[in-house]
């Protein structure tokens, strides 16, 4: 079966393995070759010898009928986002500020993976420091999107995106701080989770804006999402805001029949929120079409659609790209040219004013200068510049008020309804190139997706259809704090009465 | 008000960059778009809301956890130096800051 082995998602590859239809061996080279003759840009680091040396040990496992020598992660090839330090290849974050950057440690969610059997391709393209929406802002160039190569694929784990999308790998690790996981789901036809804020551990995941950086899966299912959540997923002692709760089972969760569900009617009971902010007469036309058709769909699976309102929709634009941008100069000041990242080789002067700026200083201002990218410092100038004094309490302070606003207004919607939902972004994938030089046309684009950023709530990107250009069109769905079993059983019920998450672009 | 190009030079030497002419120029510009859009912020009545600084907040106390002052980490003093620019007998190195 070696020819179709890439067309197989994470539950089918884990069946197929247990069942002894093929091999880990057999499965990482046949996804190595398409991983090698990569034409999109996704992977930055191809580990074909890390990747094998895995997946014997894996096949050896099974064989011996050890402890864990079941689980469905066991030998299933991944791939993770280049923001998740791993101690086997580089991680650079996108950036030339950590080329060749090599962690003496593996992050959480990446070591966790690897306890779970899954073994790793390599590492995957992504926006510089995971800031961007058309992974455009990679120092390593762009990543197309497989639908068509002359759009973008989404932003920031663009990589991880078009990987999945490409049938590179079944999945691979994500991260979402306002949308960088649901936004590239979205634009290739993916399904992705982000999770409550908290469930995942931040440890070795490079650091953007701590207060919304969220690690979570793209895959082709739901179930495949939830199958990859439940390993990534629980508490980790060295993320202080990691949630302290007991391991989560998200594949039992998803298939756990409601109360009052009935074979033809899975939603019944389900009161999906439809916010009016969110259908805009400004959206896109196909992909209003695309979200109502997929919205008509849960209907027909019992679901009830009511209408809700979340008034600061519109305002989560300013509100996040002052506390990300804030967060961002903070963690980013760490990039100083001396424990690690780039260091400038340029001559430095010695000062002979008192008011000259010291070697030291002129080698951190190169330094950084050098080698982030330009939108990196511009959230590094707007993130020092809200938090500066005179200017903290009109733009910090007061983004950090409207963002309890925001969340608080979230608990309003549901009391009247168990998940949310809405188009992930205004438009499906635009052309490469077509933002230009306009950094707040693409801040504009993530209205969708912020808001349930700002509030920590988790949410999913699943596919609706083809839109304009023959290009995915994404569903959003949001759920209250800790509901991924809800979000991923509503997806699941949807993915197995429709067939919109297994449309494939054109080889 | 607008940000003036001493604006942009002050909070570029706050955040340690170095800006050429031409990036400052566009950096003043681009800026001065993104503040026109969060100027919607200022006219929301927000008194009396406290600031939400993580999300989980928003439904109940967030306890800041502590762990036990006890030693975790061995000593891995090569591997954690492994990436520094210029590193020598353990130390990492710097320009001259003191004469």
């Amino acid at each position: 079966m070696s020819g179709e082995l890439h067309t197989l998602g994470v539950a089918e590859l884990g069946r197929a393995l247990a069942a002894k239809t093929t091999s880990s061996v057999e499965v990482t080279q046949a996804l190595l070759a398409r991983a090698k003759a990569d034409a999109h840009g996704a992977f930055l680091v191809v580990d074909a010898d890390g990747a094998l040396a895995a997946a014997k040990a894996a096949d050896a496992k099974r064989e011996s009928g050890a402890d864990g020598a079941s689980g469905p992660l066991l030998g299933v090839p991944i791939a993770h986002k280049d923001i998740f330090v791993t101690q086997e290849s580089t991680t650079t974050a996108g950036s030339k500020m950590l080329e060749g950057y090599r962690s003496p440690f593996d992050a959480t969610v990446v070591a966790r993976l690897k306890a779970a059997g899954a073994l790793s391709l390599g590492k995957l393209n992504c926006d510089e420091f995971a800031m961007g929406s058309a992974n455009e802002n990679s120092a390593w160039g762009p990543v197309r999107n497989p639908w068509d190569a002359t759009r973008v694929p989404g932003g920031s784990s663009g990589g991880s995106a078009a990987a999945v999308a490409a049938q590179l790998v079944p999945a691979a690790t994500g991260t979402d701080t306002g949308g960088s996981i649901r936004q590239p789901a979205s634009f290739t036809g993916v399904t992705g989770i982000k999770p409550t804020y908290g469930v995942c551990s931040r440890f070795g995941m490079i650091a953007f804006a701590s207060s919304l950086d969220q690690a979570g899966p793209l895959a082709r299912s739901a179930e495949d999402c939830a199958l990859l959540l439940s390993a990534m997923s629980g508490f980790d002692e060295r993320d202080a805001t990691s949630v302290q709760q007991p391991p989560q089972d998200f594949h039992a969760q998803m298939l756990a029949a409601r109360a009052g569900a009935t074979a033809a009617q899975p939603l019944k009971g389900l009161r999906i929120g439809l916010p009016k902010e969110f259908f805009p007469a400004a959206l896109a036309a196909d992909v209003s079409g695309r979200v109502h058709a997929a919205l008509a769909e849960m209907e027909k699976l019992g679901a009830t659609l009511v209408e809700v309102s979340l008034p600061r929709t519109e305002l989560s634009i300013p509100v996040y790209y002052i506390i990300a941008p804030a967060e961002a100069s903070s963690n980013l000041s760490r990039y100083d040219g001396v424990r690690y990242g780039h260091r400038t080789d340029k001559p430095l002067v010695r000062p002979s004013q008192p008011k000259d700026p010291s070697e030291l200083e002129q080698m951190y201002r190169l330094s950084r200068s050098e080698a982030f990218g330009p939108e990196v410092k511009r959230r590094i100038m707007i993130g020092t510049y809200v938090l500066s004094h005179g200017y903290y309490d009109a733009y910090y302070l007061q983004a950090q008020k409207l963002r309890r606003m925001i969340a608080d207004d979230f608990q309003a919607c549901f009391k009247q309804c168990d998940l949310i939902a809405g188009p992930v972004a205004p438009t499906v994938a635009w052309k490469l190139g077509e933002q230009g030089d306009d950094p707040v046309k693409a801040y504009l684009a993530d209205i969708f997706t912020l808001p349930g950023s700002l509030a920590g709530l988790p949410g999913m990107s699943v596919p609706a259809g083809l839109g304009e250009g023959g290009m995915p069109v994404g569903l959003q769905l949001l759920g209250n704090y800790f509901a991924e079993g809800t979000l991923l059983h509503a997806a699941h019920a949807l993915q197995l009465a429709t067939d919109f998450h297994l449309q494939r672009p054109q080889a | 008000m607008p940000l003036s190009p001493e604006d942009v030079s002050r909070i570029a030497h706050l955040a340690r960059l170095e800006l050429s002419p031409a990036e400052g120029s566009a950096m003043q510009t681009q800026l001065n778009d993104f503040f026109k859009i969060v100027e919607q912020m200022s006219a929301v009545d927000t008194s009396g809301l406290e600031p939400l600084h993580t999300p989980l907040s928003a439904i109940g106390n967030v306890e800041l956890r502590l762990r036990p002052d006890a030693v975790t980490e061995t000593n891995n003093r090569a591997a954690n130096m492994a990436n520094a620019p210029a590193a020598d007998a353990g130390l990492f190195l710097v320009p001259k800051v003191i004469e």
